[in-house]
C-alpha cells in the first residue's frame, strides 16, 4: 500500500511471523527489503539479475529469485528464507532480532547473530549441530557442501524445494533443479552428495 | 619413484586412502593421531553451522548505528584527460553527507600490491573503464548511487593502447613513468642454439592464446568502515588484512596501528581480493563524515572492482628426439596487465620459470614479458601465471606426441620431472615430484560409458546414433534440445600442471600465530588468534586441526582474523596451510613447551620426562596433574612468527636461481562430447590425481579438486571478458558464464601423500594446482574429439564451426 512520498508500507508472512515493511520504495526488491529492512540478510546478492540463485526464497511456497521480484509484488504474501528453513524465526538462531517491525528508518540489517559487527568479534565456536537445523543443512554441513558459502542459503532453500516435489531425486534430477544456483567454490559435487544424503534422512525420517 | 617415500592412494571416488604418512618435518609432530578432529580427518568447519543458518555475516551483511553507504564515480573511458569535475550537482542531492576527489585524500594517492601506481582517486587523467574517479557518502544506497551519477566529469579522450606487443616494441605512448614493459623475465638454462643443431629432432612450433579469465567470486566487493578518535575500524572481505592495512594507512595518512582491519565473512576469493578495492574509499569517507560506511559493489561493478586473470599471447618451440624425449624448449610469453601493475611482477615470473611445465628439459630459452595497457588492470587469480603457460606447453606436449607417434599420457610420462632433477631456472626438486605417476593414475581410471544414444555395437567412429535414447541432459546442448546424440563425437585428453607453493623469489614470506591455553569450567580450552584470512578454503578447519593434534585439547576457539595478531600473509600461492599451518603448529608446540615447564616446576621434575595427554593429564612424573590444577585461573600463552626455507631472485640475465618454496602437481584426463555441427560441448568427465604431501583435511581437499577443476573448465569452454578497445562488454553473470551444476562432470579423485620433508605435516599446497591442469586437459580432449587446431582458451563455438561457415 501507497504511504506518503510514494514509498509503500508492505505486510509479508515471512517464516511464519507476520512482518510490515515501511517506507519502501517502488523499485525496491523483496531481496532489499529482506535484507536491508527487515533484518534477513541470510538471502544473498551476487548478480541482481536472477542468474546466480543466491537470493533464492520461496514465495508462497515456490522458489524465485527475490532480487527479481518487486517487494510490492510479495504483499500479502508468504516468503521463506534461509533463517526460516530451519523452524520458525525465533528459533535457535535468534534470526528475530532487531528489525521485527520494520525499522522505519530502513536500518534494520541486524539479523541477530549474525549481520553486525559487533557479531564478528565473538570467537567461533566449535559447531555444536542443533537440532533446529533441516536433514538438508546437516546433510550440505557433513557433506562439505558448504565453503565460502555465500551460494548456499540459495541452494539450500533450491534444495528444500526439490526434494519436497522428488523426495528421491536422480543426480540429472539435481542437476537439473539447481541449475540456477551458481556456486565457484566446490564443483558442485558435494551439493549433489548432500542433497542425495538428505533425500535418505529424510525418507528413513519418514518426513 | 624415489625412494624413501611412501606410496599412497589407489582409491577411487573414495579417494584419500588414510595412510600414516612419516612426516620427515623439521621439528618432530607429535604422534596424536588418534585426537578427534586433529591432522588428518575431515571435522566440521567452526563456520558451517552459521553459513547454513544464513546467520554468517559477510563483509555485505555488516551494519552500524548511522550507516551511510558509499558509492563509486568510475570512468566510462578507457584512456582519457579529464578537464573538468564539479561535485556540485551530487553535494546539492538531499540525504548526501560527502563527495570525495583526489583532493581530499589526505596521504598518498597511489596504492598497488608491487608498485603503487594506481590512484585512490584519479587526477586527471584515466587508464582504464571503472577507473575511480570520486566517491560518494550518503544515507541510501539508492541516493548514494544518484549522487555519483550526478557528479559532472569532462574528458578528453584518448587513443587507448589496447595491443600488449605494443609496450614491448615501443610503439605506444607511455602509460607510467618507465615506460610499458612492466617486468621481462628472461630464463636461460643450457644451449638451445647448439641443441638445436642436433640432426634428426622432432620439432613442433605453436601460438597460444589465453582470454581475460574473472574470479567470479558470489560474494561481490563489500565492507564497513567505522571511524575512530584515533583512527579507523574497517571489517572487510579481504585475502591479506595487514597488507590492506599498510596501503589504506599512507592513503589516509595515519600510522598503520590506526587502522584497524577486521576480516568479515568472504564470500569467495580466488586472487581478486589480493588488490584493495573499496577499502580506502569507505575509510576515507567514514573518517570525513564522521560516521560509519558501507559499500557494497554490484556484479557489474565487481567487474570492474578486481584485477582479473592476464590474458596471454605465447609462442611455443618445442624439440625432442624421435622416442619423445624432450631436447629443447623455446618459448616467449607475453601478459597483458592491463593499466596498473597489480601483481603483474610476479605473475609473469610464474609464467616464465614454470613456462616449460613439469618436464625435464635441459635447453630452455623462454622470455617473459608483462605489460601495461589500457585494458583492465590483471593481477592475482588461482594459478597465478601458471594457467596461461600450462596451456601453451601442454598444448605443445599434445603436438610432440603426435609428431612422435606416442601417445599423450605416454610422452608426459617419458618426460615428467622427478626428485632430483632441476627446473629451468636450475632449481633442484628436493622432495617427491610424482609426476609420471599422477598421469599414469589418470590415464588407467576408468572411462565413463560411450556416447549416449551411440550404438552400442561398437561400430562407427564414435558418431552418435539417434536410434537409441539418450537423455538429454547428458548431450551438448543439454535441456536445449539440440540433438539427441546425432553429430555427436567423443575425445579424451590429458593435462599435468607444475604450481609454485607460497610466495617466491627472496619474498620475506611469513605468518603469525598466537596461541592461549587455559581451563574453562574444568575444561581446557585453547584459542587461536591468527590474521589469516578464511575464503572459504576452510583454513578456520585447518587451524584447529593443527592445534587439536599438538596439544591434544579438543576445544580449540577461533580469535576472528584482525590486524591486532602479526601478519598472516596472503590467502594465496596455496600458501596458508603450509605457512599459517606451520606457525599455528609452532605456536601450540611452543605452548606445550611452555605447559610442561611450569609442570616441572610444579611437581618438581625435569619437563623431559612429561607428556601432555589428549584431555590436558600431565603425566610422566609420580602422580599424574591436570591442566586444571596446573593453570588454575591463569593462562600459557605464546605468539610465534613462522618462515618457510628462503628462496632466492632470479638471476636478471638468465633467470637462474632458486625462486620457489615447493612445487605442487596435478594431472587431469578429460573426456568430452562435442556436436560437431552446432559447435557445443559437454565435458562428460574430469578425472583427477594430485600429490598433497599430506591430506590435513581429506574432505576439504576433494572440495578444493572439485573447485579448482570447475574454474579450470570455465575457462576450457565458457569463460573470458570481451575487451574491445579497452572497453568491458559482459561485465555481468547474463553474459560473463560460469559453470553451472549442469555443466560440471562427475569426478573420480585419487589423492597421493608423498610428503615434503620441508613443510609443516609434509603437506604440499593445494588449491591452485587442480585450476592449472583442468584447461588443457579439456581443450585436448576437443581437439581428440574434432581434430582441430584449436588454441585460443576458452574454445568458442565459432572455433569448431567456424570452419563450416562460408567464407
Amino acid at each position: 500500500m501507497r504511504t506518503s512520498e510514494g514509498t509503500m508500507r508492505v505486510p509479508m508472512t515471512i517464516n511464519g511471523a507476520e512482518r510490515i515493511a515501511d517506507d519502501v520504495w517502488p523499485g525496491e526488491s523483496l531481496l532489499y527489503v529482506l535484507r536491508e529492512r527487515l533484518g534477513l540478510p541470510g538471502s544473498k546478492n551476487a548478480c541482481e539479475q536472477g542468474e546466480c540463485g543466491s537470493c533464492t526464497v520461496l514465495l508462497d511456497g515456490v522458489p524465485v529469485c527475490s532480487c527479481l521480484v518487486a517487494a510490492g509484488q510479495a504483499e500479502g504474501r508468504s516468503v521463506t528464507t534461509v533463517e526460516g528453513l530451519g523452524g520458525l524465526v525465533g528459533g535457535a538462531h535468534g534470526t528475530a532480532g532487531r528489525g521485527e517491525a520494520g525499522d522505519p528508518s530502513g536500518h534494520a540489517g541486524d539479523g541477530g547473530s549474525g549481520a553486525g559487527p559487533a557479531a564478528t568479534l565473538e570467537p567461533v565456536l566449535t559447531p555444536v549441530l542443533t537440532p533446529m537445523l533441516t536433514p538438508i543443512q546437516r546433510a550440505f554441513l557433513a557433506a562439505g557442501a558448504v565453503q565460502c558459502g555465500f551460494c548456499t542459503p540459495g541452494l539450500l532453500v533450491a534444495a528444500t524445494d526439490l526434494l519436497r516435489r522428488h523426495p528421491d531425486p536422480s543426480d540429472l534430477q539435481i542437476r537439473e533443479a539447481l541449475a540456477g544456483n551458481l556456486c565457484r567454490c566446490t564443483g558442485y559435487e558435494k551439493i549433489i552428495q548432500a542433497v542425495h544424503a538428505a533425500a535418505v534422512e529424510l525418507a528413513g525420517s519418514g518426513s | 619413484m624415489s625412494a624413501g617415500t611412501e606410496a599412497a592412494g589407489t582409491a577411487v571416488t573414495s579417494p584419500v586412502r588414510h595412510t600414516p604418512v612419516t612426516a620427515r618435518t623439521a621439528t618432530p609432530t607429535r604422534e596424536h593421531t588418534t585426537v578427534a578432529g586433529g591432522v588428518g580427518q575431515s571435522p566440521a568447519r567452526p563456520d558451517g553451522t552459521g553459513k547454513v543458518q544464513g546467520s554468517f555475516a559477510y563483509s555485505s551483511d555488516m551494519w552500524a548505528d548511522g550507516m551511510l553507504w558509499g558509492s563509486t564515480l568510475r570512468s566510462p573511458h578507457p584512456h582519457a584527460r579529464i578537464t573538468r569535475l564539479d561535485i556540485g550537482p551530487a553535494l546539492a542531492l538531499p540525504g548526501v553527507s560527502a563527495v570525495l576527489t583526489h583532493q581530499d585524500v589526505p596521504g598518498r594517492n597511489t596504492f598497488g600490491l608491487e608498485h603503487r601506481d594506481q590512484p585512490v582517486l584519479a587526477i586527471d587523467r584515466v587508464r582504464y573503464q571503472g577507473e575511480a574517479i570520486a566517491i560518494v557518502a550518503a544515507d541510501q544506497p539508492e541516493t548514494a548511487r544518484r549522487a555519483a551519477a550526478a557528479i559532472v566529469v569532462e574528458y578528453e579522450t584518448l587513443d587507448p593502447v589496447t595491443d600488449p606487443e605494443s609496450a614491448i616494441n615501443g610503439s605506444a605512448p607511455a602509460l607510467h613513468p618507465g615506460g610499458n614493459v612492466v617486468r621481462h623475465v628472461p630464463i636461460r638454462k643450457g644451449d638451445v642454439a647448439r641443441a638445436a643443431s642436433t640432426p634428426g629432432l622432432v620439432v613442433v612450433t605453436g601460438d597460444y592464446t589465453v582470454g581475460m579469465q574473472d574470479q567470479a567470486f558470489l560474494g561481490p566487493e563489500s565492507g564497513l568502515a567505522i571511524p575512530a578518535e584515533d583512527g579507523v575500524d574497517l571489517f572487510v572481505a579481504t585475502q591479506w588484512l595487514h597488507v590492506d592495512r599498510d596501503q589504506i594507512a599512507d592513503a589516509l595518512g595515519l600510522a598503520p596501528e590506526q587502522v584497524r582491519i577486521t576480516l568479515a565473512g568472504v564470500g569467495g576469493a580466488f586472487g581478486a581480493r589480493e588488490d584493495l578495492s573499496m577499502q580506502i574509499h569507505a575509510c576515507l569517507l567514514a573518517m570525513h563524515t564522521g560516521r560509519p560506511v558501507k559499500m557494497v559493489y554490484s556484479r557489474e561493478e565487481s567487474f570492474f572492482g578486481h584485477v582479473h586473470r592476464h590474458p596471454a599471447r605465447m609462442h611455443f618451440e618445442h624439440a625432442a628426439t624421435p622416442d619423445g624425449r624432450l631436447v629443447y624448449v623455446r618459448a616467449r610469453i607475453v601478459l597483458d596487465g592491463g593499466a596498473y601493475a597489480s601483481s603483474t611482477s610476479a605473475v609473469v615470473a610464474n609464467a616464465t620459470t614454470l613456462g616449460a611445465g613439469p618436464y625435464r628439459v635441459d635447453n630452455v630459452e623462454i622470455d617473459g614479458y608483462g605489460v601495461y595497457t589500457n585494458n583492465p588492470p590483471c593481477g592475482a587469480m588461482r594459478g597465478f601465471g601458471a594457467v596461461q603457460a600450462t596451456f601453451g606447453y601442454e598444448s605443445q606436449m599434445d603436438k610432440l606426441a603426435a609428431a612422435c607417434g606416442i601417445g599423450p599420457a605416454e610422452i608426459r610420462m617419458i618426460n615428467g620431472l622427478a626428485q632430483g632433477d632441476t627446473t629451468p631456472t636450475g632449481q633442484l626438486l628436493d622432495s617427491p615430484a610424482p609426476v609420471a605417476e599422477l598421469v599414469q593414475r589418470v590415464r588407467d581410471m576408468p572411462l565413463p560409458a560411450g556416447v549416449p544414444g551411440a550404438r552400442s555395437d561398437g561400430a562407427g567412429d564414435g558418431t552418435a546414433d539417434a536410434s537409441t535414447a539418450a537423455d538429454i541432459r547428458a548431450l551438448p546442448g543439454g535441456v536445449a534440445n539440440s540433438t539427441h546424440g546425432e553429430g555427436v563425437r567423443r575425445g579424451v585428453g590429458y593435462g599435468i600442471g607444475i604450481k609454485n607453493i607460497c610466495f617466491s623469489e627472496d619474498f620475506d614470506d611469513y605468518s603469525t600465530a598466537r596461541v592461549r591455553v587455559e581451563v574453562v569450567g574444568g575444561e581446557p580450552m585453547a584459542t587461536v588468534h591468527t590474521a589469516a584470512a578464511e575464503v572459504g578454503q576452510g583454513l578456520v578447519t585447518v587451524q584447529q586441526q593443527i592445534c587439536r593434534t599438538e596439544l591434544g585439547i579438543d576445544t580449540v576457539l577461533l580469535h576472528p582474523a584482525d590486524t591486532s595478531v602479526g601478519s598472516a600473509g596472503s590467502s594465496s600461492a596455496s600458501r596458508q596451510s603450509y605457512v599459517t599451518g606451520g606457525a599455528v603448529r609452532a605456536a601450540s608446540i611452543s605452548v606445550r613447551d611452555k605447559i610442561l615447564q611450569l609442570a616441572g616446576e610444579h611437581l618438581g621434575v625435569d619437563p623431559v620426562v612429561l607428556r601432555l595427554e589428549p584431555g590436558g593429564a600431565i603425566i610422566g612424573a609420580a602422580s599424574p596433574l591436570s591442566l586444571g590444577e596446573l593453570l588454575g585461573t591463569s593462562f600459557v600463552e605464546d605468539t610465534v612468527v613462522y618462515r618457510h626455507r628462503p628462496t632466492t631472485t632470479l638471476d636478471p640475465e638468465t633467470g637462474q636461481g632458486d625462486p620457489h618454496v615447493q612445487f605442487a602437481f596435478a594431472a587431469h584426463r578429460a573426456v568430452v562430447d562435442v556436436d560437431v555441427e552446432l559447435g557445443l560441448v559437454k565435458v562428460v568427465a574430469l578425472d583427477c590425481a594430485q600429490d598433497v604431501g599430506k591430506a590435513m583435511n581429506p574432505d576439504a581437499i576433494l572440495g578444493q579438486i572439485h573447485g579448482g577443476s570447475a574454474q579450470g573448465l570455465g575457462l576450457a569452454v565458457m569463460e573470458e571478458i570481451q575487451v574491445a578497445d579497452g572497453l568491458v562488454r559482459n561485465p555481468s553473470f547474463t553474459d560473463y558464464l560460469i559453470p553451472t551444476i549442469l555443466d560440471m562432470p562427475p569426478m573420480q579423485i585419487q589423492v597421493l601423500e608423498y610428503p615434503d620433508p620441508n613443510a609443516p605435516y609434509g603437506l604440499r599446497g593445494v588449491g591452485e594446482p587442480p585450476t592449472i591442469s583442468s584447461t588443457p586437459a579439456i581443450i585436448a580432449a576437443i581437439r581428440d574429439a574434432t581434430g582441430l587446431d584449436l588454441t585460443h582458451a576458452p574454445v568458442r563455438p565459432q572455433d569448431l564451426v567456424g570452419h563450416l561457415l562460408p567464407a
